[in-house]
């Protein structure tokens, strides 16, 4: 199955909307509760991502019986050094992100011990790629 | 404990969730951070916290989190009412401050999750 969602950049008061969706979807498909906490806890905080520093995005996610990938695609700056920014910590988010009560550079660290597997790829002024995946049986 | 008792030790204002007063709270969390309660692993906690926004909101529900004290005279926008209720979230307001909400509780027996 395969389903798509858009993330609008700067607009707070959407954030987590994608997510809220995916999170409905998986249920309605009788996914293992833990299963869902961990995939939406990771993609909710790749959403809040986009939303702090891109402008705009695309959530893919694809499920099988087997795993659901699950892609955000954006179109911002990128990340000059993702090693850095994995790093527990490091944060380049704004005020406003801080004042929603994110931006401690926590956010990706967290999206690597939720998913499965994690792979982030990005281009400098172009935009970021976040797959999270996720299996069913280990 | 219930959510009729945290309610009663605390003074707050149970905004949503007036059907499920009987819900059962054992543990507890305070923080303004979302993304240290985004790490926590433990469903079914009651979250204390003095950020008042629809992120906090939307944190619960990524987080399976059912109960939110706003603490800090902290007040609940239509908005976050609206998305409380659509999710299940038992919400109150309370007037007194983190420290001393967390004092309460704890004195009452709900427990810290480390």
């Amino acid at each position: 199955m395969h389903f798509e969602y858009q993330i609008e950049g700067g607009n707070f008061t959407r954030a987590g909307f994608a997510s809220s969706e995916i999170k409905k979807m998986l249920k309605q498909l009788n996914v293992d509760l833990a299963i869902i906490k961990r995939t939406v806890v990771a993609t909710y905080e790749a959403e809040v991502n986009v939303v702090a520093h891109a402008y705009s995005g695309t959530i893919y996610v694809d499920v099988d019986e087997k795993k659901i990938i699950i892609k955000l695609v954006d179109e911002g700056p990128g990340i000059p050094d993702i090693e850095q920014a994995m790093k527990e910590g490091y944060s380049t988010a704004s005020s406003r992100v801080r004042e929603m009560g994110f931006g401690a550079g926590m956010g990706l660290p967290n999206m690597k011990k939720n998913a499965d597997d994690l792979k982030i790829s990005s281009e400098v002024g172009k935009g970021t790629t976040v797959e999270i995946r996720m299996r069913f049986s280990s | 404990m219930t959510v009729a008792e945290i309610a009663t030790i605390l003074d707050a204002n149970i905004i949503t969730g007036h059907d499920r007063t009987d819900h059962l709270i054992e543990i507890a969390f305070a923080s303004d951070l979302m993304s240290d309660v985004l790490t926590l692993k433990n469903d079914n906690v009651l979250l204390i916290t003095g950020l008042a926004n629809l992120q906090t909101l939307r944190t619960a529900e990524m987080s399976d989190i059912h109960c939110i004290v706003f603490a800090r005279n902290k007040k609940v926008t239509p908005e976050m009412q609206e998305l409380a209720e659509e999710n299940d979230i038992i919400v109150m307001e309370c007037r007194y401050s983190v420290f001393r909400t967390c004092g309460i509780l704890y004195q009452a027996g709900i427990s810290p999750i480390f």
